[in-house]
Parts: structure tokens; C-alpha cells; sequence
């Protein structure tokens, strides 16, 4: 089951099933992006309930940017959101031998000691 | 002379702004939804915030009283707040179509004060300026929306508008014994320019919410205020408004 009603999901188990926005109550439900200076990535920040997005805007610009420094701020429609199924997390996972992809998988830590090490080294000397 | 002039011109906008303020705020809580709640909250809070400063601007003129006593302990007749702000919230329709009509009209006046000969006002103007943009543009996103939103929804917005044009009108009321000396010395358009501006404003967004303007030749704009001759409805407000400061005007805040 989705954990939130109002995003769709794909669902991979019935390729011929049609993806369909209820119509249901005329208020709906916008994700908030907010961006924080010019240039920098719009942020999830939660959400709010409008009538239209002109005033999911405003409404977002009150709840979301009063108390934190904001220059712009984007909204969209939850139902308009296309997301995997809960289901199908099992997608994601890597299988056992495929590890080498997993950012863990990079042995930066041993160099990361030899470098401390060796800088440690040039401290004592002097 | 000019002093008095100027000093009669904050002293209106100051009161229009702080009662329409606490008017506003006295729908914290019962906003029709959360959002809306906090942002007209928000916005009420605003105005409270624009009379602050505008009374902070009459401090310092010459003879200039404290701000918070010119807020809370001036008699009923001191007062020259036009009678459209002192109208109890009779439902969330008046209450958006005031704010509609004041907002627009407010943006209307500090925009003409840009360019005013009193720096401090000309100041105050490009401070608020961000400010006003938002608050007209929630005021014209919701006209158009209830209006959009079924026979009794709009049955509602066109009420409102009939009942309070006049009130409105009554924003833009001359000073009496200042007007002339305020233009001529390049303080502000006079209230006779700001209405035209201000119809020139409202007329396209009502337009588009299909509002009908009413016969702007057969109402009779709701004078008084400026002159201190108010509504019932300031009395009680102003008991309400000022009851805590009022039991000790000495204390620290």
C-alpha cells in the first residue's frame, strides 16, 4: 500500500492499468520547494492544502518562508507527482555481488589514515 | 502650517492601519482554513506593523507624541480612521472584499509616496512596497476565486462589494483644511488622484471576477472619519484594543 494517499504510484505489478487523478474534492494538496538564495536547489519542505496554485503559492509563502530566509518558492500538485510503488523497494536493493557499487565500496578510509598519518609524521618532526 | 498638514495626514493613514489591523487579527483562529488563518493573521500583523511605523514618523515631529500613546489613549475623537475600517467582521466575504478595496488602496498610496517630498514617508513607501505586492496579490487571487466558485459564492462577493463601495469611497475623503497645501508642496497626489488611481486598479480584477462596480454616481461615500465623527462600532474596539496597556501607561514593555 502507498504510505501517502495523494502521490500516484506506478504500479509495475499490471502494465495495462490506467493511472488515474480522481477528480474527488476541489481543494488539493501542493508539495512546497523552497529555495533559499538565487542559484541553489528548491528544497522539499512539506506541503499545503489550496484551491489553485496561485494560491498554494501564497499559501506556501506563509507557511514555508516567514521564518526562514527565502527568495523563491515552486508548488506542484501532489497528484501530478509519479512515484515507485512502496512495494517495489525490492528494486533497489543491490544484490550481494554488486556491492562494488555502493559508495561504501570505495576504500577511501585507508587512505584517508595514511594521509593523517603521514601528516601526524611531519608534526613530530618539528 | 505644513507640519499640521503632515501631521494629519499620518495621523489617518496611521489609524486606518491599526484598527483595520485589529479588526483582521480578530479572525486568529477562526480563518475558514489553517492556511488562510495564518495568512491573513500574518497580514493583519503587518498592518499593525506599518502603523507602528507610521506613528514612530509622527514621534518625531515637532510636538510629537509617543507612539503607544498615540495608539491607545487618544480620545475617540482623535481618532481619523475612515468608517470602512471600523465595521465589525460581519462574515469572511466582508472581510476579504475590505481587504481587497484597503489593501489595493493602501499600494495605491505608499506607491504615490515613493515619490514624496517628506523623506520619511518616501521611505516608509519602498519598505512596505514587497509587502503591499503580497498582500494585493492574496486579496486578488481570492476575489477571483470565490467569485469562480458557484452562484452563491458569487452571490456572496457581489453583496459584499454593493454593501461596502460606499465605506471603501470613503477612504479617499479630503482633508479639509490640508489638502491643497499637501499638494503643493509635493507631499502626496491629494486623495481625489489616489481615487482615480485606485478605481484604475480595482476595475480590471473585478472585471475579470465578472463583479459588477457599483453606480459610483449614486453612492455617497462614507465621510466622517478624518474628521474624528465615527461609527459606533470605534468605541468598543478601542476599550478592547487599548485594556491592557490602559492599566498602567507607564509600564515597561
Amino acid at each position: 500500500m502507498s504510505l501517502d494517499p495523494r502521490v500516484n504510484r506506478l504500479k509495475l505489478g499490471d502494465p495495462n492499468a490506467v493511472i488515474k487523478v480522481e477528480e474527488g474534492e476541489n481543494w488539493n494538496v501542493y508539495e512546497v520547494f523552497h529555495q533559499e538564495k538565487r542559484g541553489a536547489h528548491h528544497e522539499h519542505v512539506g506541503c499545503v492544502h489550496a484551491p489553485d496554485p496561485q494560491l498554494a503559492l501564497i499559501f506556501a509563502k506563509e507557511q514555508f518562508a516567514r521564518r526562514k530566509k527565502c527568495v523563491n518558492l515552486w508548488v506542484v500538485k501532489s497528484a501530478d507527482i509519479l512515484a515507485f510503488d512502496v512495494e517495489d523497494e525490492d528494486m533497489f536493493a543491490n544484490n550481494l555481488e554488486k556491492t562494488y557499487r555502493d559508495a561504501s565500496g570505495f576504500k577511501v578510509m585507508e587512505k584517508i589514515n595514511k594521509f593523517k598519518q603521514s601528516s601526524k609524521g611531519t608534526t613530530d618532526v618539528k | 502650517m505644513l507640519n499640521k498638514a503632515i501631521t494629519d495626514l499620518l495621523t489617518k493613514m496611521a489609524d486606518d492601519e491599526l484598527i483595520l489591523g485589529h479588526r483582521n487579527s480578530e479572525w486568529t483562529g477562526l480563518g475558514p482554513v489553517m492556511e488562510e488563518d495564518i495568512a491573513f493573521s500574518s497580514m493583519a500583523q503587518d498592518k499593525i506593523g506599518h502603523s507602528w511605523a507610521l506613528f514612530r514618523i509622527l514621534e518625531e515631529l515637532p510636538e510629537g507624541r509617543q507612539a503607544d500613546l498615540n495608539a491607545f489613549c487618544r480620545p475617540e475623537a482623535a481618532f481619523k480612521c475612515c468608517h470602512l475600517v471600523e465595521y465589525p467582521n460581519s462574515g469572511y466575504d466582508f472581510s476579504l472584499m475590505r481587504h481587497f478595496l484597503f489593501d489595493q488602496a493602501e499600494a495605491v498610496r505608499y506607491e504615490s509616496l515613493q515619490e514624496s517630498s517628506f523623506e520619511p514617508l518616501q521611505q516608509l513607501s519602498k519598505k512596505v512596497k514587497g509587502e503591499l505586492k503580497y498582500h494585493t496579490l492574496h486579496a486578488n487571487a481570492w476575489i477571483l476565486q470565490l467569485s469562480r466558485a458557484g452562484e452563491e459564492s458569487y452571490d456572496r462577493m457581489q453583496t459584499a462589494l454593493n454593501e461596502i463601495m460606499a465605506l471603501a469611497a470613503g477612504i479617499f475623503e479630503p482633508a479639509r483644511d490640508y489638502e491643497q497645501a499637501l499638494i503643493d508642496e509635493k507631499v502626496y497626489p491629494g486623495e481625489k488622484e489616489l481615487y482615480n488611481r485606485w478605481l484604475d486598479r480595482i476595475y480590471p480584477v473585478l472585471v475579470k471576477a465578472s463583479l459588477n462596480l457599483p453606480d459610483l454616481n449614486a453612492i455617497a461615500p462614507a465621510y466622517g472619519g478624518r474628521t474624528g465623527q465615527h461609527t459606533p462600532y470605534l468605541g468598543p474596539l478601542l476599550k478592547e484594543m487599548g485594556e491592557v496597556f490602559n492599566l498602567d501607561t507607564a509600564a515597561n514593555w
